[in-house]
């Protein structure tokens, strides 16, 4: 048991120091560099564009689709995983029952191509 | 109390702090953010637990994905930022109802578990999983590529735009 929460101290240890460098970048940069904050620096584009609008855009449902493309096909990738560390093990029969799954989900993408969501026009 | 449940009550309590936030930030995508450090914390918990397979699963599969697709819902939205929009009055029934779902919850875990022996965690590596899904529930397995299916038509058809109105 013991091992297994040593193999994620190594995780914590990352995690500590990343967290450290980024504290110590944006201190160092507020003691180290000058503040003389004018009018034209706090706009949102220094490059002299003003903003137009508000913050919120409505965006178009194309976008919707893609990330539930990509929500359904990472499940898919979660199972692919387990069966990677497996595969071996049961040979034929891990290989049939992936290609039914990755069939059956395949079916989905061509159906969304077909129906030419995928398209970006 | 051991080390591993001190660890455990400060994730816990990291992720009610997040969920807390979560509901009363005015801002929408705050609270989508918030909602990443809740999920995120519920996998923190997982691993605690020695359950990494699903520790990385809730990272992989909520942290990263369900949360961009809730982004990208939000962003489909008109909705104005502020505590106006976002409030419907519906406070004392909300609060009602959640002190209940609570009671009820702590009476019924209280009850199956509360004289059961403390279960040794074991940690479950992602080969035993594996081997498990890929060994004793391949029906399940399969069902649920048929479930993503439907979800993914139903998508289609939702955002579809039709070409011949």
């Amino acid at each position: 048991m013991e091992s297994y929460y040593a193999q994620y101290g190594v995780v914590v240890a990352v995690l500590i120091a990343g967290i450290g460098l980024v504290a110590v970048a944006f201190t160092a940069a507020r003691i180290v560099a000058p503040r003389r904050p004018l009018p034209e620096k706090l706009t949102t584009y220094e490059c002299g564009i003003d903003p137009v609008g508000e913050g919120w855009a409505q965006t178009q449902i194309r976008y919707y689709i893609y990330a539930f493309l990509f929500v359904i096909f990472d499940v898919e990738s979660v199972f692919l995983f387990p069966w990677a560390t497996i595969f071996e093990r049961l040979g034929m029969q891990a290989v049939v029952e992936m290609g039914i799954f990755i069939f059956i989900l395949a079916l989905g993408l061509l159906y969304a191509y077909r129906k030419k969501v995928l398209q970006w026009a | 109390m051991t080390s591993t449940e001190v660890v455990f009550v400060v994730l816990s309590a990291v992720g009610s702090i997040g969920a807390f936030r979560l509901v009363t930030s005015k801002n929408v995508v705050h609270a989508a953010l918030y909602l990443v450090l809740t999920l995120s914390m519920v996998g923190a918990a997982y691993l605690v637990l020695a359950a990494g397979f699903l520790a990385w699963v809730q990272v992989l599969i909520y942290v990263g994905a369900i949360v961009v697709l809730l982004l990208f819902s939000l962003m489909l939205t008109k909705a104005p930022i502020g505590r106006e929009a976002l409030d419907n009055q519906q406070r004392g029934w909300a609060a009602l109802v959640g002190a209940g779902v609570l009671a009820g919850l702590v009476f019924l875990i209280q009850n199956a578990f509360g004289s059961a022996p403390r279960i040794q965690i074991q940690p479950a590596t992602t080969s035993e999983v594996g081997a498990s899904v890929f060994a004793n529930f391949v029906l399940p397995f399969e069902v649920v590529s048929v479930l993503l299916l439907a979800a993914l038509v139903g998508a289609v058809v939702i955002a579809r735009r039709d070409e011949r109105p």
